[in-house]
């Protein structure tokens, strides 16, 4: 066993309910509480190790290499937490197994518990913040399923959204704290952070920290002003709303002020901080819980009350306020969950949670009213019960501190009066619940709950009176193992856990407010006259509200960007692009340094100002499209021609084939869509447009002219070197192709072949209007296959393919090669379309361009796969030379069965695209498939 | 000769942008097209700019870069396929929608402009 087993084996455990459903409820139950249980017995075996000083840790290596590491960690603190969370669960899990009634999916209810409680104890065995931090997350994300669970209830929903959006938010900004302490620490791990003593509290960042984890602390246990979230989350089953809301996750965040106490802890801000949310919650709970007539209400002010009070004493400067507060943390979690039991049996026997309705269950159900009489008087701060030990403690450290310097009287005065209120809210809890007269129309006639359902009651109520009676026996090694790695000192002040320390003035405080409380409850309707003068506010508008501005503030801010338009998209992407790369040219000196340059001669120069006039009169006579087609077509032969100038023969040859490939698709596409643009750009929008263009010219060419003047350092010395011993070719461009980089070849042609697949597929269905006439109403001529172009076309293609083949099988060694036979093939055989019509081609070529393209990808990649076989790494070339009769001494290459595969790739995509989109045109345009 | 060729870059990029940034999608198909022949061009002078050096071993003293060209070769050929794509992809918006609006519907602001169109259909 391990602690990493224990929160693997809780997790395995979330999905058991769901596998044993089916059992029945009892069997359910039973091995939904096998992980916890073991889980449970496990930690209680490590109680001893523990207090005897021993701090348990565990590591597992995750992503070594970014320091990424699992760890565990128990120490005092963390057994603590982990002795609540699975005991309190336990109880829980078969308290919740008589509250849902049996039409329930318990099952999904179970597994949402464990999951959480998975999470929950994660975090306080986590020893690594990042690792605490993920299992923060989805306590908050297994509070909202649990919330929401009756679903059906708005309520419900509202709670859970409202509860994950706070707790939520809280986490966010928890991560940005984690993520600033362990920069500055220089590591995650909790031990190492815990050990870093002064070094964030004198950092400069550290009020930004500070503010960062409290705020995730602050939203978690619902400490003001973010404690309005849990009274609604009381919308859940109660088993929930006792486990969750009251004894555990709400405790979370305190934990983690815990946890953090020595390294945040001892600063003005910090007492400050925490000790004001602590005070204005623990008051401001108190007060209102006594107004709640909804029993879980009440309990759910009084947590808030009770929170704010643990949070008040970890803002005292004292180190016996620590220890009060970890007392007070496990007091509570006992008491509270009891109440909220006792209250859900209310609840489900008597069918109402409205204390005005609910009066004298006394005679109804006197066993559970004993049991909840105890807790609440444990939770008023009686003597001989556990609540008036820690509370004692409490207002003991309010009288030595000062955080407000000369007004820190106020803080016990008020400690007393919350006192007060808790005394009464308790009083009432007790009295108009089981006396008061009798009941007024309850839904159902109130009786017992079932034997079981009493069980983690009765257990919980022992514990309290057990530790209010014999404090140092019960829990005294063990409080303080956990103040002492709260507060990560070598000695513990002295205290006592004893109920008797004397006539002082605690004593007194306590005193006062038990019978102050008793008189409050006396006159408590005076309180709720004057109260009902204020209007009643529902956080639940307040909240849905606000949400509802910022989405309807967002969706307008996202309606200004999102107009819809693909020019504005386009203009906003290349404005930003102008600018980003503008920004680094500024800071740009000595850009030209002047490498050898080239001479420029008259042809150069002429072929330059062609081409710069045929892309202006493209841009000019846009609106007339055919114009801009043959002013474009100008510009692309004189890029290949370019090419052949500029040594490049290969490229030459690709480009003026494409080209012609080009001008055929765009003079199809012509056909179909409308011949003239009409004039609709606002004269700004053409000024915009201009300079945006002009800009991105101006920048491309200052770049291209920087780069192109500087001295060439490259790769290309290696492949002119092992051109032809490596790959058996002189042409170098074509040996990289088809071998040095003949993987990327293969992606290439596999895109080409996706492409016109995908072209294919957008061609089918299409439902296009066949045009008649052309843009002056001028009809088309009817001579469609004039028979001069068919005879010397019909002639020219054994030469055309003749060529094909012939610069095919020289690629390797000369200017060539699959890509640019491939063009050239194409082109032979879409000329035949041209000239004699689809009508006239189809009986001919019978064949498949979709095969074409399959075939051709299959044998390019098989000539790779292929040096497997003689085992070398995939695409590796062989090439020898064979001396034939006649021909005399020819070269055979694996690369050349590559390059097949590259031509009929490049055969079949150009046809499967030019083809079927000329198919279009004539009655044999392709059948709608099904 | 760097700097005319550096110039004729800027003039094609130029084009190919204002027309990428029109209306309609005949234009902005030849403006990727343009636009495609800049960036061969761009990508290719990353080798430098050579006179008389294939790169045919044993035809030039020295070889022009190789590696920009056989990139440059793939670019042009996949060039072709993208194209291809926005062409068929502008016709069947076309065919769909009944428009050649980029946006796939006509421009509120030009009611005048559609019906002048529908008056020479």
């Amino acid at each position: 066993m391990s602690l990493f087993t224990v929160v693997a084996l809780l997790l395995i455990g979330a999905l058991v309910p769901l596998l044993t459903e089916r059992f029945g409820r009892a069997i359910n139950t039973l091995c939904t509480m096998i992980a916890p249980a073991i889980g449970f017995i496990y930690v209680c075996s490590l109680i001893d190790n523990v207090t005897s000083g021993e701090r348990i840790v565990e590591y597992i290596e995750w992503i070594p290499l970014v320091g990424l590491t699992l760890s565990m960690h128990l120490d005092g603190l963390a057994l603590m937490f982990a002795l609540l969370i699975l005991g309190i669960g336990l109880l829980i899990i078969l308290y919740a197994s008589y509250y849902l009634s049996d039409k329930e999916a318990v099952g999904r209810f179970y597994s949402y518990l464990i999951l959480f409680m998975t999470a929950m104890l994660s975090i306080v065995l986590s020893n690594n913040v990042l690792q605490m931090w993920m299992a923060w997350e989805v306590t908050s994300i297994s509070s909202f399923l649990l919330i929401s669970y009756w679903g059906q209830k708005s309520e419900s929903r509202k709670g859970a959204r409202m509860a994950l959006t706070i707790t939520g938010a809280g986490g966010l900004a928890l991560l940005a704290g984690l993520l600033l302490i362990g920069q500055v620490v220089g590591s995650y791990e909790l031990s190492v952070i815990l050990a870093s003593g002064d070094l964030l509290t004198h950092h400069n960042l550290y009020p930004v920290m500070l503010i960062l984890v409290l705020l995730g602390a602050f939203t978690k246990s619902a400490q003001f002003p973010f404690h309005f979230w849990l009274p609604h989350a009381m919308a859940a089953p109660t088993p929930v709303s006792a486990y969750l809301h009251s004894a555990t996750m709400v405790k979370a965040g305190i934990f983690l002020m815990a946890r953090f106490y020595p390294v945040l802890a001892g600063t003005d801000m910090w007492f400050l901080i925490v000790t004001s949310a602590g005070l204005i919650t623990l008051l401001l709970g108190a007060y209102v819980a006594l107004f709640k007539h909804d029993l879980k209400g009440l309990l759910a002010y009084s947590t808030i009350s009770h929170l704010g009070l643990i949070t008040l004493l970890l803002g005292l400067d004292t180190k016996l306020a620590a220890v009060a507060a970890l007392f007070h943390i496990m007091n509570h979690a006992v008491f509270k969950a009891s109440l909220f039991m006792a209250a859900g049996i209310i609840d489900h026997e008597s069918g109402t949670r409205d204390m005005r309705k609910l009066n004298g269950l006394w005679r109804f159900m006197p066993y559970t009213a004993t049991l909840a009489m105890v807790a609440a008087a444990s939770m008023a701060g009686v003597p001989l019960f556990n609540g008036f030990l820690s509370k004692e403690m409490f207002l003991a450290e309010t009288l030595h501190q000062h955080a407000f310097g000369f007004l820190s009287w106020m803080i016990p005065v008020l400690a007393t009066l919350a006192g007060i209120f808790s005394v009464a809210y308790s009083m009432r809890f007790i009295h108009d619940v089981f006396f008061n007269g009798d009941p007024i129309d309850l839904p159902k006639t109130p009786h017992e709950p079932p034997r079981f359902m009493k069980v983690p009651i009765e257990i919980l109520v022992v514990l309290c009176i057990a530790v209010g009676i014999f404090p140092a026996f019960m829990v005294g090694d063990f409080l303080a193992t956990a103040a002492l790695s709260v507060l990560r000192v070598e000695e513990l002040p002295y205290y006592s856990l004893s109920i008797w320390h004397g006539f002082n003035l605690p004593l007194l405080m306590s005193a006062i407010a038990i019978v102050g409380g008793l008189i409050v409850y006396a006159y408590r309707n005076h309180l709720y006259r004057f109260q009902s003068q204020f209007m009643e506010t529902d956080a639940k508008h307040i909240f849905e509200g606000a949400v509802q501005r910022i989405v309807n503030n967002a969706s307008r801010l996202y309606a200004m960007f999102d107009t819809g338009s693909l020019q504005r998209y386009v203009a906003a992407l290349l404005t930003f692009t102008i600018i980003l790369i503008a920004q680094p040219l500024f800071g740009f000196q000595n850009a030209f340094s002047i490498e050898r340059m080239q001479p420029i001669s008259g042809i150069e120069i002429t072929a330059a100002v062609i081409m710069c006039l045929a892309a202006i009169a493209t841009v000019v006579f846009h609106r007339q499209r055919l114009m801009a087609l043959i002013a474009i077509s100008v510009v692309g032969l004189i890029v290949s021609v370019s090419f052949a100038r500029l040594s490049a023969p290969d490229l030459a040859l690709t480009q003026l084939s494409v080209e012609v490939a080009t001008v055929i698709l765009l003079m199809l596409a012509l056909f179909f869509l409308p011949k003239k643009t009409p004039s609709e750009s606002a004269p700004s929008r053409v000024v915009r447009d201009l300079g945006i263009a002009a800009a991105l010219g101006g920048l491309v060419a200052t770049i291209n002219y920087i780069f192109i003047t500087q001295p060439l350092a490259s790769i290309s010395e290696f492949y002119l070197a092992n051109s032809k011993t490596g790959g058996g070719g002189t042409n170098a461009v074509n040996v990289i192709l088809v071998d040095f980089r003949g993987l990327d070849t293969l992606g290439e042609i596999l895109v080409l072949g996706i492409a016109a697949l995908g072209i294919f597929k957008l061609m089918a269905r299409i439902k296009l209007a066949m045009p008649t006439t052309d843009v002056r109403g001028r009809p088309w001529s009817t001579d469609r296959h004039p028979v001069i172009l068919s005879m010397i076309s019909q002639g020219l293609l054994p030469l055309a393919l003749l060529v094909s083949f012939y610069i095919f099988l020289r690629g390797h060694n000369l200017p060539g090669g699959g890509f640019i036979a491939g063009l050239i093939t194409s082109i032979a055989i879409i000329q035949q379309y041209i000239a004699h019509g689809v009508e006239w081609v189809k009986p001919r070529i019978k064949v498949d361009y979709q095969n074409f393209i399959a075939f051709g990808v299959l044998i390019a990649a098989f000539t790779g796969i292929a040096s497997w076989g003689f085992g070398y790494p995939f695409m590796t070339t062989w090439f020898d030379y064979f001396d034939i009769p006649v021909i005399g001494e020819i070269e055979l290459a694996s690369a050349l069965i590559f390059d097949l595969g590259v031509y009929l790739t490049v055969v079949g995509s150009t046809l499967l695209i030019l083809a079927h989109l000329g198919k279009l045109s004539t009655p044999e345009r392709p059948k709608v498939e099904s | 000769m760097e700097l005319v060729y550096v110039i004729c870059v800027g003039v094609l990029t130029f084009s190919g942008i204002f027309l990428c940034l029109r209306g309609r999608t005949f234009p902005v198909v030849v403006g990727l097209t343009m636009l495609g022949y800049a960036v061969n061009m761009f990508l290719f002078s990353s080798g430098r700019l050579h006179l008389n050096g294939a790169a045919v071993l044993g035809k030039a003293e020295q070889y022009a870069d190789p590696l920009p060209q056989a990139l440059v070769l793939t670019a042009i050929v996949i060039g072709f396929a993208m194209i291809a794509f926005v062409v068929i992809l502008s016709m069947r918006a076309r065919a769909d929608l009944g428009s050649d609006f980029v946006d796939g519907r006509e421009p509120p602001d030009t009611s005048k402009m559609i019906d002048k169109k529908r008056g020479q259909a």
